[in-house]
């Protein structure tokens, strides 16, 4: 019998873009969490931390909430691009985001505030701006912790289900990602289906695993 | 001319004991050394020089530029300051090669000035040779040269080095301190060094400041204040004299002389400005000005018996340590003959006898 394929690509280019979204987000949030000064630091920590913790369809709900055509979030978005946000690909792209999020913060902040402060005297003594600290010295020095937390992300985000479900639903050909996929070929008793596409995500998933500890080096920066 | 008043209070914690800086440093050029035991807010006040660390009031002025000023609440960024900083682990930035860590200091010049500038810092400081190479592959001295070149790139107005030539061998220490001097020779750039290591304060240094607990005890030429520690406290920081507590017992301006009590003997001193009978003194004298002889008969005028405690060696003569806490320097040749003798004699030179 014919595989449709789609759900895995589907899953590939959501969890690429929200990975993407997801490494430059987390290292901005990250960055104020490790470097600055300000009141709510904690409260930040909390709340991107919180998906971490909280049930996949919890998190899905609040999103809803949230982006649903109904809210102001919704209504802008959908003013902007002429359609609703909820429902579609890009939704599993947010939720995917936000499921992931929490990883890189975390590891970035790690990473960042393990790096030798002097590193960072020695630039701003050498007249670089904060961005130029940031971009010239922060980053290449966190580079690698924070790529193997990304490509952790990127595998949370392949197989995200809850927030998924939730905000973008099981539309197949549209919004069924793989995760899902497996859920309804099980459903519907298509077992051939849902072995293939466990066999696929499983060596996927492996693969990640082996690329983020060759990337996540022992050595400590600084 | 560099200016620093500064006044930074730690609280003690809970695991730590309060501490407090206060100290004001002056220094018109050439090469400033702080010196001091660790934990006497030498580097503190680099910090607070080059902005790492907000002083709780005072002011920092470069030439007629405040850098920082507590009362109108001025407080540059470091980046602002132009003041290079050489750090005690170089902070080379290891994911650059050494070219490019220079380059870093040169940024704000336009590409070919820069490269230019950057060719000839490599050339000045002989690293040609390893341009291209990440810090982990470089020496020492190499590290160290490369991190000064990078900081006077960025055209500073002051050098700050802390502590430079910690973990280097005696032979890279040399170079170092040559290295240091070419550079106040040529760049014209005030240097303003940090170290516990009293030799190489006096190698480079033309003014010396002796810090102790977050205070100044003494400023002035190493020479001068070697010659001339100002208080006892400063003769124990330098850690290079024998101090003595003594008590005034005479003091006779006709001749010019005073007598001394220290313990049960009796020393004659200069002529003391400024003290009374009755007072307590410091009897401030090198071991190398101290004459050590094996004890025949009774002590004379200035003489003390002693019991030898141990001899040691040191590079120019043997040290003798004496029961009652005096060091005095013997020449190999004289000390070889009465090795097993544990009488002496050591005595005071009149002119030789600082009293604090």
């Amino acid at each position: 019998m014919a595989i449709d394929w789609f759900p895995l690509w589907l899953s590939l280019r959501v969890a690429i873009l929200s990975t993407a979204l997801a490494a430059v987000l987390g290292l901005w949030v990250a960055y104020w969490l490790a470097f600055r000064d300000f009141r709510g630091k904690e409260a930040l920590d909390a709340f991107v931390t919180l998906p971490l913790v909280l049930p996949p369809t919890v998190l899905g709900f609040y999103l809803l909430v949230v982006l649903g055509r109904n809210s102001p979030i919704g209504h802008f978005y959908e003013w902007i691009t002429g359609g609703p946000l909820v429902f579609t690909w890009q939704a599993a792209v947010v939720a995917a985001l936000f499921h992931s999020l929490p990883l890189l913060v975390k590891s970035a902040r790690a990473a960042l505030e393990n790096i030798n402060p002097t590193f960072v005297r020695a630039a701003r003594s050498l007249g670089a701006t904060e961005k130029r600290v940031f971009l010239r010295v922060l980053l290449p020095l966190a580079a690698r912790p924070v790529l193997a937390a990304s490509a952790i992300a990127f595998a949370r985000s392949l197989g995200d289900f809850g927030v998924t479900i939730m905000i973008a639903g099981n539309i197949p050909g549209r919004t069924q990602t793989i995760a899902v996929a497996i859920y309804d070929a099980v459903e519907s008793g298509n077992g051939a289906l849902a072995r293939a596409l466990v066999l696929v995500i499983s060596a996927v998933a492996l693969v990640i695993l082996w690329a983020a500890n060759r990337v996540a080096p022992p050595r400590t920066a600084g | 001319m560099i200016l620093a008043r500064l006044k930074k209070r730690f609280p003690p914690g809970t695991d730590s004991a309060g501490f407090s800086l206060d100290v004001d440093v002056k220094t018109t050029g050439g090469i400033t050394v702080l010196f001091g035991p660790s934990g006497s807010g030498k580097t503190l006040t680099l910090d607070c020089i080059a902005g790492f660390v907000r002083p709780g009031e005072g002011r920092v002025m470069i030439g007629d530029d405040i850098l920082f000023d507590g009362a109108t609440n001025v407080h540059l960024a470091p980046r602002e300051r132009r003041c290079g900083y050489v750090f005690q682990n170089y902070a080379l930035f290891p994911h650059m090669t050494l070219r490019q860590n220079l380059e870093f200091a040169a940024a704000f010049r336009a590409k070919l000035d820069r490269h230019r500038r950057v060719s000839a810092m490599l050339e000045r400081f002989r690293l040609n040779d390893m341009a291209g190479l990440k810090p982990h592959e470089l020496s020492g001295g190499q590290k160290q040269r490369c991190s000064i070149a990078r900081a006077l790139l960025a055209e500073p107005r002051v050098l700050l080095l802390d502590e430079p030539a910690q973990g280097l061998d005696p032979a890279l220490r040399v170079e170092l301190h040559e290295v240091l001097r070419s550079v106040r020779a040529e760049f014209e750039t005030p240097i303003v060094m940090v170290t516990h290591d009293l030799a190489e304060a006096f190698a480079v240094a033309d003014e010396m400041l002796i810090y102790q607990n977050g205070t100044i005890l003494q400023q002035g030429s190493p020479a001068g204040i070697f010659e001339k520690p100002a208080t006892a406290a400063v003769a124990g920081v330098l850690g290079l004299y024998n101090l003595l507590e003594a008590e005034v017992v005479a003091l006779d301006p006709g001749r010019n002389t005073c007598d001394l009590r220290y313990q049960e003997f009796d020393l004659h001193g200069p002529y003391l400005k400024g003290k009374f009978k009755g007072d307590r003194v410091w009897i401030c004298v090198r071991p190398e000005e101290l004459r050590a002889t094996p004890r025949a008969g009774r002590p004379g005028m200035n003489q003390i018996p002693v019991q030898l405690h141990r001899a040691t060696q040191r590079p120019g003569a043997m040290r003798l340590e004496f029961e009652c806490g005096i060091q005095a320097d013997l020449s190999r040749a004289e000390y070889e003959p009465q090795r097993h003798n544990k009488d002496w004699t050591v005595e005071f030179p009149t002119a030789a006898m600082r009293v604090l």
